[in-house]
């Protein structure tokens, strides 16, 4: 086993101090005991209390968690499969700007994304609110969760598939059976980034909320222009609590399914 | 030609071959990858499609399997044509080259994988995957994921998967081509073992000659997309129909000539001032068009002394020595520059290596030791 040294050490520490310490100042500060920011009374937990009876803000969490979590599944389910065909289908008339347009939102400034999608829904009438951002949402995080996705299937061996088809399954069966989950983590970790990029996101959707529905950030965003307050450093705790919770046991569940997998096929084959 | 003992369909005009290709073409845009072939394989044949890579081999097992569709004519499989019909729909099973294993199953579950497709009961897929890696000799290996195998017990349970659906037609890509000299010998035998004992038809995909040989009752050589000739292993060996199929198979030394036509033989004229060559053939040759002789070299004698009575001798100078223990090759210059290898099997452990470098000897051989052919 290779020696723990001292650089390896500090470079540990100022690494995660870097990540991480803003982050920790955040989550002391909203145990304070004092109205003012920046200057300790003691240990408290009333700006969780003030928290909880805030119903603006739990409106907005609430609205954020909804968006984030279905625009990430949609846009999982939407850039695997535009992941899929650029990698599988070969070429075909239009590939090149198939996905030259499925990447180009990567690039496109938010504004620019947001503003446009702002006219479309005004164009069609759809009035804004939850639906609007999901839509929002999810056409943006979709090029992301391909990226991260195609990155995989072009190190997949396709063999594996055509292996797949020449047992007897369909087309959809191979992709379901064999493709996906030796892809998952790819697919899990694009999930993620969606719902990440959904939960940050305050560009986007501050064009295409309405009054029926503000996210979190948008919440945060206006709230600490009129002065940073207590609250906020509470909420701001409770969703690095979520979403630490959130990925834990994703990598939790993933684990014990693997290992459940082995149980079962091991009492499959015993069991006369 | 009729010993019961011999198994030889394709000798049988009422024979009804299995797979019937005709005419199949094969193009990727403008390349030609196979070019008009047409074949019968039979019931229960190992055959074997041998060539170098980029002759169009792998493609036409590739449209055998439905994973590529022909540009033009048809494939029979049991008279039913196949156009049209996706891989899921065809009684055929593939042996991958990479194995193409699913690393996410046991080695259980791959080797079940085709059965559940089917929706069969769960005891009767138990039953019949247990059968299968019994056949292969991996009943202790039932919990391991493909990673925790070594290679060649990778290859057992691809062939196993392969096997498990009982299909009409077995395709092998290349089977054997990631295991090493030794394992790969041990293993052709053991696949012709296998295929005997459950009947199956086998088609592999090979550019191993020697591999062809051992296994297949009939090999079709390939080259450029067409097959230049199909016949069992002997008749590849001794009656190659051209100089391709005589280089491709084993060790070969082909002189060119004039040929002068005789009653059941033919002498061709291979170098000013040296006494032609004769050679017995049914071919009909007009006389003073250019032929070829095509001698192996093991069957091509050495000696110090000019020999008597052979019709076919050759003065030269020995230039190199391939020592390989059961055998040595030496390689003769003759008239002319042209380099001719003759093996002599060492049968004795101390009396060997008679003659040595730059010395001069002759070469000798029979009449029916070559074979004359056209191109």
């Amino acid at each position: 086993m290779r020696r723990f040294g001292w650089f390896n050490a500090t470079s540990l520490t100022l690494g995660l101090a870097f990540l991480y310490l803003p982050v920790v100042i955040l989550v002391i500060y909203s145990f304070n005991a004092s109205k003012l920011v920046t200057v300790w009374a003691g240990f408290s937990t009333k700006w969780y209390g003030e928290l909880f009876r805030n119903e603006a803000f739990l409106d907005a969490a609430w609205v954020t968690l909804k968006v984030a979590f279905l625009s990430s599944t949609l846009a999982t389910a939407l850039g695997t499969m535009a992941a899929h065909v650029l990698v599988r289908a070969g070429r075909f008339p239009g590939r090149t700007l198939f996905s030259g347009v499925i990447y180009a939102p990567l690039v496109m400034p938010e504004v620019i994304t947001g503003l446009s999608l702002l006219l479309l829904f005004i164009g069609i009438g759809l009035d804004r609110g939850v639906l609007t951002i999901v839509l929002a949402h999810t056409t943006f995080s979709m090029c992301y969760v391909s990226v991260v996705v195609s990155s995989r299937l072009v190190t997949f061996d396709r063999s594996l598939e055509e292996a797949a088809l020449d047992l007897g399954c369909t087309p959809f069966d191979a992709f379901r059976l064999v493709t996906l989950p030796i892809i998952a983590p790819a697919v899990v970790s694009g999930w993620l980034l969606a719902f990440t990029l959904s939960l940050d996101d305050l560009v986007i959707a501050s064009f295409t909320s309405g009054p029926s529905a503000t996210t979190l950030p948008i919440k945060i965003f206006s709230s600490v222009r009129l002065g940073v307050s207590p609250e906020i450093n509470a909420l701001s705790t409770i969703l690095i609590a979520i979403v630490s919770i959130g990925v834990i046991a994703a990598s939790l569940a993933s684990k014990r399914s693997a290992i459940r997998g082995q149980r079962d096929r091991r009492s499959a084959v015993r069991v006369p | 030609m009729s010993e019961p003992a011999r198994f030889a369909p394709w000798e049988d005009p009422d024979a009804k071959p299995l797979i019937r290709f005709r005419g199949v073409t094969k193009r990727f845009g403008t390349f030609t990858a196979i070019d008009g072939i047409d074949l019968d394989i039979f019931e229960s044949e190992f055959f074997a499609l041998l060539g170098p890579s980029g002759c169009g081999k792998t493609t036409l097992m590739r449209i055998l399997a439905g994973f590529e569709d022909p540009t033009e004519g048809s494939i029979l499989l049991d008279g039913n044509d196949l156009a049209g019909a996706p891989p899921n729909k065809r009684s055929t099973n593939m042996m991958f080259q990479s194995y193409a294993l699913f690393p996410h199953l046991s080695v259980f579950d791959n080797i079940a994988f085709g059965l559940r497709r089917d929706r069969l009961p769960a005891g009767e897929v138990r039953a019949r995957t247990e059968e299968m890696m019994a056949l292969v000799k991996l009943q202790d290996l039932t919990d391991r994921r493909p990673h925790q195998i070594s290679g060649g017990q990778r290859q057992r349970v691809a062939l196993a998967r392969a096997l498990a659906k009982a299909p009409r037609l077995l395709l092998l890509d290349e089977p054997l081509g990631a295991l090493d000299k030794k394992l790969r010998r041990e293993t052709q035998f053991e696949l012709m073992d296998i295929q005997e004992r459950t009947g199956t038809t086998f088609v592999i995909v090979t550019h191993d000659q020697e591999e062809a040989m051992t296994v297949a009752t009939r090999v079709a050589v390939m080259d450029h997309g067409r097959i230049a000739q199909v016949a069992d292993p002997t008749g590849i060996y001794e009656a190659p129909n051209s100089t391709y199929v005589a280089d491709f198979i084993g060790d070969v030394n082909i002189m060119k000539g004039r040929a002068t036509p005789a009653d059941g033989t033919v002498s061709i004229e291979w170098a000013e001032g040296q006494p032609a060559l004769r050679c017995a053939t049914e071919l009909r040759l007009e006389k003073g068009v250019t032929a070829f002789i095509a001698i192996r070299p093991e069957k091509v004698s050495i000696s110090s002394r000019r020999p008597g009575n052979s019709p076919n001798a050759v003065a030269g100078r020995v230039l190199d020595i391939a020592y390989l223990g059961n055998v040595s090759t030496y390689h003769v210059e003759i008239a002319g520059g042209q380099v001719i290898k003759a093996q002599t099997a060492n049968t004795d452990r101390v009396a060997r290596q008679e003659f040595t470098w730059e010395e001069n000897v002759w070469l000798y051989w029979s009449e029916t030791a070559g074979i004359v052919l056209e191109r």
